[in-house]
């Protein structure tokens, strides 16, 4: 890995008794795309705020490009911001608003007027720059946000949940259009945001932030398939969660008994003991859904249910079952084969999983989701 | 540690002075300071050449003049019957406004109610007195069109006095209205309506109570307004208008009593403040909400 | 009672006569004041002479003496305007330093504070008039005892008229620039802040443009109750008088079509100003 865009170490933010940010630590390496995710409230405002310089850090350091940033307003720090609400002046033109940055730094007018120009043409607005801002579009508003920080060519670019203004249609498209900017400039972007698809898909490497720590740092492929944590296991992608007991544990496979009846195995993840209390993850795409007395060639155990619901949803279209002894509801996705599409309320189906897809921790003492 | 990013953010102390200065200079030494001057007036008698001692001497004396307390009360009752009369007359054209009118009509209509407050009082005053006198427009018209025999003066009546006031206030009661009316959400009236009520309980159950705090905004600028008018009261009144300011006036400019002229000054003080805290208890408002939405 | 719902034709008609009628009430003196500004007649009454310009332009030092050769009443309104400038400067000053202050800063007292801000809004304006009249005079007086100086500026004249209009108007002014100012967006100033605008250079290009149209409005408004001001200004005024009070006195002896002819010039300048206001209003919608 080369330097480093950005580091904190063991950084701390309280505000009263309140831990807002708990002796964090991570890396984020030049050129990369790096998003925070967690639920409102877990200090990850706080965090990117204290990256920007709005907040000045209880403890511990951050540098951007090698460079100690205690004490740097955040007028001289080389870190450029998108805000939630895009923050775009509205007392000036798209144009005025992209040279904003160049004007402060003293770059002549004519000057100005051309890195603007050719800024907003990258971003695909080219010859709007006499436009006002509430002329344009929503998604347009995010290209001019970007574009006005981009042309002062930060070392880092700070999004703080950029899309969450944006309509459903107009988010997922401007998902796509983020990672093609990043991909085109190549700075480093770090992204705030709750909403783990924005995460997942955009991102280089993903922290997930809970009560003020990261839970876990990896890749979206190791946040969705090899979780460290219940909490990462919960909140990335959906899950079913199955409360019980391990009653047994053979390397690293855990039976669990759920205490009303029903007995499945799942990978075990960290410490797990025998008689401990645990909870499994069951992702619904993980289970295979078969129809009773069809013959099935699982290598695993199989499970029976009724279905009480369809959830359709095109190619996310899963239905909720209940497990015939322990009366769970379990949700797992449909094919897309069509294979159940006759499937109705009420039927009686059966479903196995591959045990190794299902993961199981040791449950936590306080009994946060 | 020197903080850089909380200074960038605002809240140092020195800017917090600087911006404090002049709000206490402009509220002490205009405000409260003449006011306690006025007060140290008031309650003290002079017994000798620059030898005062503390008194309630003008006060006895408001109370045995009985010139000096008619014109008092006097003064109070005719602002209050202005500003209940202002508050009919303004209250169908602010609804006319707010609810009837729609679009630019209703603009206009807004603007056309301001454009007579654009202009000094003095001048709409002028325009009463030449309306108005014995050889004015109104009496002449009325001879002319032989309802009266000969011109009669118009001037120099109380219903003149109080036609004039509600004249001067009307715009401070319409803009407060209108803007509470502006802010019922016609879906309340419909939904009354569909859920059985007539036109009046309408009226009380919804509209004046979501408009209570419009009306009592506009009421206590009205009254007050009123009740320190001077022009007014003094030109459509006549020599013997009887209005409580203009005996201020001349107790500490004529006369130069400043002592009797304080003390009036201060009775007039408590009368509005009495007024305007009654009407903020009765509807239950707070004094910085009901200004605030000025 | 609303457009949605039925309202039957009579009441239609008795609200359309209404407005009608309270229209005429509104506009009928004025109207009066403009129309006997033209009469060729000494007095301002019916009936109608003919028209003339006379009480506008007339130089006849023994007979009729037209508004612009009225010595006199020229300088009242240079007076007025005078007296408009400076309280318009410092209620704007003031009142933009006020509401920076209330939305801006958090300090002990500063409820009560807010709330004395609005207090010289329920003062008669006779009352505020007397009351610094006699605190000046109370300070020039013990400046002369213990000092022998004798200060001008705290004996009624025009220094204590723009004092006594500036401390009630600082008020209005001090509401409608903090109704703005609560309005804005401070992600706005981060914004700046976050593009390397210093504190200086952020007032100046986000906070002072966003201030622009109501800074405006307020400077217009204040100007506008300075020069209609009477009732304070009749309190601490001295040997020169500004417009209202001169007109005043001129009207309790028996008025002249002069006055309507000011009144008519008046008229045109708040018009002027009115439409000069409302040419911003796109504008102002865009902030």
């Amino acid at each position: 890995m080369n330097q480093p865009d950005l580091t904190a170490q063991s950084v701390v933010k309280r505000f009263g008794d309140h831990v807002a940010v708990d002796s964090i630590s991570f890396e984020v390496a030049r050129g990369s795309f790096f998003s925070i995710l967690g639920p409102s409230g877990c200090g990850k405002t706080t965090l990117l705020r204290m990256i920007a310089g709005f907040l000045a850090p209880d403890g511990g350091e951050i540098a951007i490009g090698g460079r100690s940033m205690r004490g740097v307003a955040p007028n001289r720090r080389p870190v450029n911001m998108v805000f939630q609400q895009l923050a775009l002046f509205p007392m000036m033109s798209v144009g005025e608003n992209v040279e904003f940055g160049l004007a402060r730094r003293g770059v002549p007018r004519a000057e100005r007027r051309r890195k603007a120009e050719a800024m907003l043409e990258r971003v695909g607005l080219a010859g709007a720059a006499a436009k006002r801002v509430d002329e344009l579009s929503g998604g347009q508003r995010q290209r001019v946000a970007i574009a006005r920080s981009l042309v002062l060519e930060p070392t880092l670019l700070l999004l703080d949940e950029p899309l969450g203004a944006l309509d459903l249609k107009l988010r997922e498209h401007m998902k796509i259009e983020l990672k093609q900017l990043q991909a085109e400039f190549g700075t480093t972007f770090v992204y705030i945001t709750h909403d783990q698809s924005e995460a997942l898909v955009l991102s280089d490497h993903v922290g997930v932030m809970n009560h003020g720590r990261f839970e876990q740092i990896g890749t979206p492929q190791d946040l969705y398939y090899r979780p460290r944590t219940p909490f990462v296991a919960g909140f990335v992608g959906d899950s079913n969660r199955l409360a019980g007991r391990a009653t047994g544990i053979d390397g690293d496979r855990v039976r669990v008994d759920t205490g009303d009846g029903w007995i499945v195995e799942a990978r075990r993840a960290g410490e797990v003991a025998s008689a401990d209390a645990v909870e499994v993850f069951l992702r619904p795409e993980a289970a295979t859904l078969s129809r009773p007395g069809e013959a099935s060639a699982a290598p695993a155990a199989t499970h029976e249910g009724v279905v009480e619901s369809l959830l359709f949803d095109g190619a996310k279209s899963a239905v909720l079952l209940r497990e015939r002894r322990s009366r769970r509801e379990v949700r797992i996705a449909l094919p897309q084969t069509g294979e159940f599409a006759d499937l109705k309320t009420g039927e009686a189906v059966a479903f196995h999983f591959d045990p190794a897809r299902a993961v199981c921790f040791r449950a936590r003492r306080d009994g946060d989701a | 540690m020197p903080d850089a990013a909380v200074a960038a953010t605002g809240g140092s102390g020195w800017r917090k002075a600087l911006l404090m200065a002049p709000a206490l200079a402009w509220l002490g030494l205009l405000i409260v300071l003449p006011h306690a001057e006025l007060a140290v007036l008031s309650f003290r008698e002079q017994v000798g050449p620059r030898h005062y001692v503390p008194s309630l001497s003008h006060y006895r004396e408001f109370f045995h003049e009985p010139e000096y307390w008619h014109t008092f009360v006097r003064t109070a009752w005719m602002s209050i019957v202005a500003t209940s009369a202002t508050l009919l007359l303004a209250f169908p054209i602010a609804w006319v406004i707010a609810k009837i009118a729609r679009g630019r009509a209703a603009a206009w209509l807004f603007l056309a109610c301001m454009i007579p407050f654009w202009i000094s009082e003095t001048v709409r005053t002028l325009g009463w007195m030449i309306l108005l006198r014995e050889t004015g427009v109104l009496p002449t018209l009325l001879v002319k069109l032989g309802i009266l025999a000969h011109p009669v003066e118009f001037l120099y009546h109380d219903t003149t006095i109080l036609v004039g006031l509600i004249y001067t206030s009307m715009l401070f009661m319409i803009v407060p209205l209108v803007s509470s009316l502006e802010s019922l959400d016609n879906a309340l009236i419909e939904a009354a309506y569909d859920l059985g009520a007539n036109g009046f309980t309408v009226l009380r159950k919804i509209v004046i109570p979501h408009a209570a705090p419009g009306i009592t905004a506009g009421c206590i600028i009205v009254f007050m307004l009123t009740l320190g008018n001077y022009i007014t009261p003094t030109l459509l009144g006549g020599k013997d208008s009887g209005w409580f300011t203009e005996q201020i006036y001349t107790e500490f400019i004529t006369r130069f009593d400043w002592g009797q002229g304080a003390a009036f000054g201060f009775l007039l003080l408590v009368l509005s403040t009495t007024i305007v805290i009654a009407g903020l208890k009765l509807t239950g408002q707070r004094f910085g909400d009901v200004m605030g939405r000025q | 009672m609303i457009p949605s719902l039925p309202r039957p034709a009579w009441l239609r008609a008795a609200t359309a006569l209404y407005v009608a009628a309270f229209l005429g009430f509104l506009f009928l003196p004025l109207i009066v004041v403009s129309v006997f500004a033209f009469n060729n007649a000494p007095y301002p009454a019916p009936p109608w002479h003919g028209f003339t310009l006379d009480w506008f332009f007339a130089n006849d030092p023994t007979g009729r003496l037209g508004m612009f050769h009225d010595d006199e009443l020229m300088h009242s309104i240079w007076t007025s305007c005078k007296v408009g400038v400076w309280v318009t400067l410092l209620s704007v000053l003031v009142g933009l330093a006020n509401a920076l202050l209330l939305e801006r800063h958090e300090f002990r007292g500063k409820q009560a504070l807010s709330i004395l801000m609005l207090v010289p809004l329920v003062i008669p304006g006779v009352i505020l008039g007397i009351s610094i009249l006699a605190f000046a005079s109370q300070i020039a007086q013990f400046l002369d005892d213990h000092f022998d100086w004798y200060v001008r500026f705290l004996r009624p004249g025009l220094p204590l008229v723009v004092l006594g209009q500036f401390s009630y108007i600082a008020t209005i002014a001090t509401l409608t620039l903090r109704a703005r100012l609560s309005r804005f967006d401070r992600t706005l100033e981060d914004a700046a802040l976050n593009l390397g605008a210093s504190r200086a250079a952020t007032f100046r290009t986000i906070l002072l443009p966003y201030l622009r149209p109501a800074l405006i409005g307020t400077a217009m408004m204040s100007f506008l109750l300075s020069f209609a001001d009477f009732n304070t200004t009749l309190m601490l005024v001295g040997g020169s008088p500004p417009l209202t009070v001169l007109m005043y006195g001129r009207m309790h002896e028996g008025a002249t079509p002069v006055l309507n002819a000011v009144s008519v010039f008046l008229m045109a300048a708040s018009a002027v100003l009115a439409i000069g206001l409302m040419r911003r209003g796109p504008r102002r919608a865009s902030g």
